[in-house]
């Protein structure tokens, strides 16, 4: 059989077996493990934005939180009724254009993504001209600014208060789906000529600019679908916790991310994909260090904010000892399976 | 606003720029020698500020002892930082030793509030410097004439090392090429150490004075200063010693005078530090003072 077809059947197949999977969890797990896997969705669609900004198109953005705080924020405000504005917002009132806007879900997600990926083009303009280290510090400024604007802009985004009781709409099937579309778009997009300019801007800015290459468009092309992702991961990440304030979006949520992608190996889906469901489910297992619990029969008492302990050692060790992350530049993909199903027979 | 409280104003402003300035020293120095980023640098200044804390405290030292103690302690750890984390990744592309960088940052401050938990701690302060004294119709803290006057000491006695013994000049030379100063049988790595030592203890001297002025301390207090001594840094242009105090000095006036203008903009205090930097990236990436470089292939 043609390879080609092979595949596409097997991914087929696969978005199958997911589906019934999601199905069945959706109807016989517990509302955590179903929290759970909700996020590993929602961090995927993150991690998979930045790893196309920095893994992919070499340019170190630290403004994640940034584009996240933007897509959770316009998805909220247009998720919600006109009443349930009026009725939050207690320290001043509602602004016209967002006490009346009351659109359906979806399209709420995709607002905040076109929004967040609006805000990248403004930001990419002037920062994008710098490399390496500058232009993360530059990303992480602007990161700050917008928290800062959304503190203050009280009338659209009831300020310190944050958002509370955003109704909740992504379910399972929601969250997969979106992240289905976005492995879709990325993975079009990086087999295409485009994503083959992005990798040659990564792997020597220079060269790419010698050979007539508009590095400067091409990086504000990858850096705004970024961000439009990282917009459609806040909408969900916000939708999924029901209540968002800015505090929320701070330096460490960009350094979750980061981890995510150092973790998974710059440059590679599948690595952004695994890390992201490893990554997810260990930061949820470690709550119970944090917890009493007993060890040999010796009580030992809850550690509160352990967890950042042990997560920050973990993304030094792999920095230090396997820079790679878990799978490098590698894919997992059906032929690499196939190959190595065939040798394991001939051997 | 009326003359006096433009001069107290004022005032505050060196206070908090000199602040600045030695903290940016820490970052341009490491910067200067390394082009690392070093994210811990805001960190090591909570943990002088802690270091003090606990040693007034805990071990009952006296406050001045104390204070030398927590400076030699808190010089200690940023030589251990850059032996741990910084050191193995010195042939690695730059954005991995940054990202070590951030990793061990967040390493101390998570770390500090599982020690110290995260709930803020009043800070002893000796009476004989915060008893206010008055000059005409302005009342002034010795605190903030001796920030100022203790920075510009420092500030000396480091340019003196740098430009004036062995030491100073290896490190120069480190900056400018760090492979042939190694092989002209400079120890590298032990100045680098040395560098390390050094802006650590500025950072945590910074850190006791900041505690001295705004008095609670947490583990997240490093993070803010950290950032805007940065920004200092760059705005001085990075790699220059003056440049950095400059830098601090401009980015302190410039918060304290635009809240004291206007106060309406006080909820954007924490964005203008930002804005200036892009505003430098912008218009003069390298900065007042800094040197232009040519990418080369």
């Amino acid at each position: 059989m043609n390879s080609v077809i092979r595949n596409r059947l097997l991914n087929v197949l696969l978005i199958a077996v997911l589906g019934l999977f999601l199905y069945w969890a959706e109807h016989n797990l517990d509302g955590y493990k179903i929290q759970i896997l909700n996020l590993i969705a929602v961090n995927a669609i993150l991690a998979l934005s930045l790893n196309l900004i920095y893994g992919f198109t070499g340019m170190f953005s630290l403004g994640h939180a940034g584009f996240m705080a933007i897509g959770a924020y316009v998805s909220a405000l247009c998720v919600l009724s006109p009443d349930q504005k009026e009725m939050m917002w207690i320290l001043e009132e509602v602004v016209w254009p967002v006490s009346v806007i009351h659109t359906p879900f979806w399209f709420s997600v995709l607002a905040g993504g076109i929004l967040a990926a609006l805000f990248g083009l403004i930001i990419a303009l002037p920062v994008l001209r710098l490399g390496g280290d500058y232009l993360g510090i530059a990303t992480l400024g602007f990161a700050e600014i917008i928290r800062v604007l959304i503190v203050n802009a009280t009338p659209i985004t009831n300020g310190s208060l944050g958002i509370k009781g955003i109704p909740m709409h992504s379910t399972l099937l929601v969250n997969y789906a979106w992240l289905l579309v976005t492995l879709y778009c990325l993975i079009r997009l990086l087999n295409s000529n485009v994503g083959n300019v992005f990798k040659a801007i990564r792997d020597d800015e220079i060269a790419a600019r010698v050979m007539g290459v508009n590095v400067f468009g091409y990086k504000v092309l990858s850096f705004c679908i970024g961000a439009f992702f990282a917009g459609i991961g806040g909408a969900l990440m916000g939708n999924l916790l029901t209540t968002i304030d800015p505090k929320m979006f701070t330096f460490l949520l960009t350094f979750n991310v980061l981890m995510i992608v150092v973790a998974g190996g710059l440059g590679s889906i599948t690595g952004s994909l695994l890390s992201s469901a490893i990554i997810t489910v260990l930061l949820e297992s470690l709550r119970a260090v944090e917890d009493p619990f007993s060890l040999a029969g010796f009580d030992v008492p809850g550690i509160p904010g352990m967890r950042m302990v042990v997560f920050s050692l973990v993304l030094l060790c792999i920095i230090l000892y396997r820079r790679e992350g878990l799978m490098g530049m590698r894919e997992i993909t059906w032929n690499a399976l196939f190959r190595f199903i065939d040798r394991r027979k001939h051997a | 606003m009326s003359l006096d409280m433009f001069i107290q104003q004022f005032f505050n402003a060196i206070t908090l720029g000199s602040l600045y300035g030695l903290i940016a020293i820490g970052y341009t120095m490491v910067y200067g020698i390394l082009r690392l980023i070093n994210f811990a640098h805001g960190d090591i200044l909570m943990l002088g500020a802690y270091f003090v804390f606990f040693g007034t405290t805990t071990f009952c030292l006296p406050w001045g002892l104390a204070v030398v103690v927590a400076i030699l302690a808190a010089s200690a750890t940023g030589i251990l930082i850059d032996r741990i984390a910084y050191r193995p990744l010195r042939e690695a592309p730059r954005i991995s030793a940054l990202i070590s960088a951030i990793a061990v940052s967040f390493f101390i401050e998570s770390l500090s509030v599982v020690l110290f938990t995260g709930l803020p701690r009043p800070v002893y302060q000796p009476e004989w410097l915060t008893t206010a004294f008055q000059i005409g119709s302005i009342r002034l803290l010795p605190l903030t004439l001796l920030v100022p006057a203790i920075s510009f000491v420092l500030v000396m006695l480091l340019l003196w090392m740098v430009y004036h013994t062995k030491p100073g000049l290896a490190m120069r030379a480190i900056s400018k090429d760090i492979e042939t100063t190694r092989l002209l049988g400079v120890r590298v790595d032990r100045i680098i150490a040395l560098t390390f030592g050094i802006g650590s203890a500025l950072a945590a001297a910074s850190g006791i004075m900041w505690a001295l002025r705004y008095p609670q301390i947490n583990p997240y207090m490093g993070i803010f200063p950290g950032f805007k001594a940065f920004i200092a840094a760059v705005l001085g242009g990075i790699g220059s010693i003056q440049g950095a105090m400059l830098g601090g000095l401009i980015l302190g006036m410039l918060e304290i005078m635009a809240v004291a203008f206007l106060p309406s903009l006080s909820g954007f205090r924490d964005a203008f530090a930002f804005i200036v930097l892009l505003l430098v990236l912008f218009y003069k990436p390298t900065g007042i003072f800094g040197e232009h470089t040519e990418e080369k292939i």
